[in-house]
C-alpha cells in the first residue's frame, strides 16, 4: 500500500483527481450557496427573464432590434455592438500599430520622434481619460445638430456626429458586394499562381492586368445581371434632427478613436520589439542579394518578426476586446450596458453578470483558438 | 472614474453573493435594529449627485431631502439626526448594494413599483415624494408638448424606471425617438446641456435640480406631460417587518407632526398637549416606543431634530430653493394632497 503511495505516477494521477475534486466541489457549493440564499431573500432567479419583452430603445443596432423584443435580443444586440467595435479596432490598431512600429526604425529623425512621442503619450494614459477625451471634444467643440456644418453638400458634421448621403441598399447591391468579394478572393489566388509560375519558369509575364481582371471582372458581370439601381438619400434638415443618410454616431466614434489608438500604441512597441528581435545579419545578406530597406523588411525580416509578435499581440487583442466594455461610459450599447439595464429592469444581478461572463470568455477563447492557429503557422518549422 | 466604481460595485456585489457571504440578512425579528444599534450609525444609500436630493454642500456634508427621510430614522433610534453614514450609489447597484446588506435602506429617490417589490426580496416603505416622469427641454427649441418630439434624441439613464416609462408612452402615440444611455449622471447632463440630446427625461423633480445646475437655469422648460407615475419611497430589506416599521413610522411622524401643526421649533411647547394623540405621538402618554423597540420619545426626537414634512419639503426643494419645487400632490389630504399617515393610536 505504501509502496503504491510512492508510485510517482500513482501519485501524480491522484494529486490531479484531488484537485479536480476540490474545485468541483467549491463550485458546487459556492453554486447551492448563491441558490439558497437568494432564495431566502425572495429574489427572483433563473433565465426565464431572457424572453419577456424588454422594453426600452438601444440606440445603435445591427441587427432589426425593437423595444418590444425580448432581453435575449437586446442581449445579442449589445453582443454584437461590441463584437462589431472591436474588429473594426483590431483592424485600425494593427495597422496604424505597425506604420509606427516601423516608423521608430525608421533612419528619418522626424518621423522616429514623432512616432516616439505618438507611442509614449497613448501608452501612459489609462484608456477611460482618453474616452471621456475624445467624447468631451466632439461634443463640446462641435456645434449642436441645429447648427451643424455642412462640410461639402449634403454631408453635415455635428455634435450628434458625422452625416453622409447614402445609397438605399437593396438586396442586388448586395449580391454585387458579394461579387466584388469573391473577386478579391480570385485575385489573389491568381496573383499567387503567377508568381509561383515566374519563380518555377523564370519567364516575366505582367501580372496586374489579370489581377485586376479577376478582381473586378465578377463584379462587373453582377452589375449588368442584377442593374441594382441606385438612389440617393440625402441627409436633410428635420425639426430636430438630419433626418436621411448614414450616420456616424459620437457615442461610436468616440469609442472606436479611443480604442484603436491607444492600442495602436502597444502594437506598435510589439512590431518594434519584433522586427528589432531579427538578426542584424538578415538585414546584411538582404542587402547583399540586392534588396532595398522596404523589400528587405517586407520579404525577409517581417516574416520573421511575426514569430516574436504574433503572441503579444494576442493579448493586445484581447485586452482591446475587453476594453470595449468601457463603452458604457460614453453611452455607446455595448454588452455591458445593455445587460447593465437589463439587470435592473429584472433586478437579477448573477444572471445579468453570468451572461457578460460567459460572452467575454466565449469570444476571448475564440480569439485566442485563432491566434494560436496563426502562430502555429507561421512559427519556425523544425524538420 | 465613477464609471469604473460603479462596475466594480457590481462585480464586487456579484462575487460577494457568489460567495456566499450574504451575511448580513439576519433572519431574527429586530436584526437590523440591532445591528444598528451596535453599528452607531444607520447606513443609509443614497443618490451620488441629486441637488435638493442628496447632494454634499461646500463643506462636504450631505444634504437634501433622500438625506432627511435617513436623518429621521436615525433621529428615531439614536435621539440624534445625524447619525447617518451616507453611501452614494448609482442608478445601477442601488438595490444589489440593499440585498448584500452595505447600507440599511435606500432613500434614493427609488420608484415604487410592482415588479421591484416583488422580485428584488426588498419591501418599500412609504411614499415619500409622488412624483412622476417629465420631458425638458431647451426654450429656444419652442416645443409646447411631448407629442411634437418626433425624431429627436432624448438623453436617458440606465436602470431606471424612465427608460421603459417614455417607451410606453412614446409606443402607442406613434412617435419615432432616439434614445442615448449614459451610465453616469454627469454625462448625462452634459450631453444634454451640450445638445448632443434635444430633450432630458426623468421624474419632475429630479428634472428640477438638473434645470437648478444648468448654465442658465431660464433657457430651459420643463413640458407639462407628466408620462407616468413615480411614487418615491424608501426600501429596505424584505425580512425584518420590525426595521420596515421603524422607517415607515419615522416618516409618518414628519407627517403627522405637519399635520397637528407641530414644527421643529415648538415641539417641546407641544410636551403639554391636552390633545390625546399628540400624547401618544411624542411619548408622553403610551409606549409606541417600546412596541418599536425604540426610546418611548422616538417621535419627538425625529420632530426636534429634523422637522415635520413641511419643513423639510421646504428647505430642500421648496419654492424658496433653486429647485423651486411647488408641493403639488404633496399637500396633505387635509389640503387636497396625496399625504396621509395612519393615525397613531
Amino acid at each position: 500500500m505504501t509502496r503504491l503511495f510512492y508510485d510517482l505516477r500513482v501519485r501524480a494521477v491522484l494529486y490531479q483527481v484531488l484537485a479536480v475534486l476540490g474545485v468541483v466541489s467549491l463550485g458546487w457549493y459556492l453554486a447551492s450557496n448563491v441558490s439558497q440564499k437568494l432564495a431566502d431573500q425572495n429574489i427572483a432567479t433563473g433565465f426565464a427573464f431572457l424572453g419577456r419583452e424588454a422594453g426600452f430603445v438601444i440606440s445603435t443596432s445591427l441587427i432589426d432590434y425593437k423595444p418590444t423584443d425580448s432581453f435575449a435580443r437586446a442581449l445579442l444586440t449589445g453582443v454584437l455592438n461590441t463584437i462589431f467595435v472591436s474588429t473594426l479596432a483590431v483592424v485600425f490598431a494593427t495597422i496604424i500599430g505597425l506604420l509606427v512600429g516601423v516608423a521608430r526604425l525608421s533612419a528619418n529623425p522626424l518621423l522616429r520622434a514623432l512616432a516616439f512621442v505618438y507611442v509614449e503619450a497613448l501608452r501612459n494614459v489609462p484608456l477611460l481619460l482618453y474616452l471621456f477625451l475624445w467624447y468631451g471634444l466632439i461634443v463640446t467643440t462641435l456645434p449642436p445638430v441645429r447648427e451643424a456644418i455642412e462640410l461639402a453638400p449634403h454631408v453635415f458634421i455635428s455634435n450628434s456626429g458625422v452625416t453622409i448621403p447614402a445609397m438605399n441598399w437593396t438586396p442586388a447591391h448586395t449580391k454585387v458586394l458579394l461579387a466584388l468579394v469573391a473577386g478579391a478572393v480570385l485575385s489573389l489566388a491568381v496573383r499567387r499562381r503567377m508568381v509561383a509560375t515566374r519563380v518555377a519558369t523564370g519567364v516575366e509575364r505582367r501580372v496586374w492586368p489579370w489581377v485586376l481582371l479577376a478582381l473586378l471582372g465578377p463584379a462587373l458581370v453582377a452589375l449588368l445581371v442584377f442593374q441594382p439601381e441606385i438612389t440617393i438619400d440625402y441627409p436633410e434638415k428635420g425639426r430636430f434632427r438630419l433626418t436621411g443618410g448614414a450616420h456616424l454616431k459620437p457615442e461610436f466614434t468616440a469609442l472606436l478613436m479611443g480604442l484603436t489608438l491607444s492600442a495602436s500604441a502597444g502594437i506598435a512597441e510589439t512590431v518594434r520589439s519584433g522586427i528589432l528581435s531579427v538578426n542584424r545579419g538578415q538585414w546584411d545578406a538582404s542587402r547583399s542579394l540586392g534588396l532595398d530597406r522596404r523589400l528587405a523588411l517586407r520579404l525577409v525580416v517581417l516574416p520573421q518578426a511575426l514569430r516574436v509578435i504574433i503572441p503579444p499581440l494576442t493579448s493586445a487583442y484581447l485586452s482591446l476586446f475587453k476594453n470595449s466594455s468601457l463603452a458604457t461610459a460614453i453611452g455607446y450599447p455595448d454588452l455591458v450596458l445593455v445587460t447593465n439595464t437589463t439587470m435592473n429592469q429584472t433586478g437579477q444581478a448573477i444572471e445579468g453578470i453570468a451572461i457578460m461572463m460567459l460572452v467575454y470568455l466565449g469570444i476571448s477563447l475564440i480569439i485566442s483558438l485563432f491566434m494560436n492557429w496563426y502562430n502555429a503557422r507561421v512559427a519556425l518549422k523544425e524538420r | 472614474m465613477k464609471k469604473y466604481k460603479a462596475l466594480g460595485l457590481v462585480a464586487g456585489v456579484g462575487i460577494a453573493l457568489g460567495l456566499g457571504m450574504v451575511v448580513s440578512a439576519p433572519a431574527h425579528a429586530q436584526a437590523t435594529l440591532d445591528a444598528v444599534k451596535k453599528r452607531g450609525k444607520v447606513l443609509c444609500g443614497v443618490s451620488p449627485v441629486a441637488a435638493g436630493f442628496s447632494y454634499a454642500d461646500n463643506k462636504g456634508v450631505r444634504r437634501g431631502f433622500d438625506q432627511d427621510v435617513c436623518r429621521a430614522v436615525s433621529a428615531a433610534v439614536f435621539g440624534d439626526p445625524d447619525k447617518v453614514e451616507s453611501i452614494p450609489l448609482s442608478t445601477n447597484v442601488r438595490f444589489q448594494g440593499l440585498q448584500s446588506g452595505e447600507v440599511d435602506l435606500l432613500s434614493r429617490q427609488t420608484t415604487w413599483t410592482f415588479t421591484r417589490d416583488n422580485s428584488l426580496g426588498l419591501d418599500f416603505g412609504p411614499i415619500v415624494f409622488y412624483d412622476g416622469q417629465g420631458i425638458m427641454v431647451p426654450a429656444k427649441l419652442n416645443v409646447k408638448s411631448a407629442g411634437e418630439l418626433g425624431s429627436a434624441v432624448v438623453c436617458v439613464l440606465p436602470g431606471t424606471t424612465t427608460q421603459q416609462n417614455l417607451e410606453d408612452y412614446f409606443r402607442p402615440r406613434n412617435i419615432k425617438y432616439e434614445a442615448v444611455v449614459f451610465e453616469n449622471s454627469d454625462e448625462w447632463r452634459n450631453a444634454y446641456f451640450t445638445g448632443r440630446c434635444d430633450a432630458i427625461t426623468t421624474d419632475r423633480s429630479d428634472l428640477a435640480s438638473v434645470r437648478a445646475v444648468a448654465p442658465d437655469p431660464k433657457a430651459h422648460v420643463i413640458l407639462p406631460e407628466t408620462i407616468s407615475k413615480e411614487p418615491l419611497a424608501p426600501v429596505v430589506r424584505q425580512n425584518d417587518a420590525n426595521w420596515r416599521d421603524i422607517v415607515s413610522w419615522s416618516f409618518y411622524a414628519m407627517v403627522a407632526a405637519e399635520e397637528l401643526k407641530i414644527t421643529q421649533a415648538n415641539v417641546d411647547t407641544f410636551l403639554t398637549s391636552k390633545d390625546p394623540e399628540v400624547q401618544r405621538l411624542l411619548g408622553v402618554n403610551g409606549d409606541f416606543g417600546k412596541m418599536l423597540g425604540l426610546d418611548n420619545k422616538w417621535a419627538y426626537n425625529v420632530i426636534k431634530g429634523v422637522g415635520n414634512y413641511a419643513e423639510i419639503f421646504n428647505k430642500n426643494v421648496g419654492p424658496d430653493t433653486p429647485i423651486g419645487l411647488t408641493r403639488g400632490p404633496n399637500k396633505l389630504w387635509t389640503e387636497g394632497g396625496l399625504l396621509y399617515s395612519p393615525p397613531f393610536r
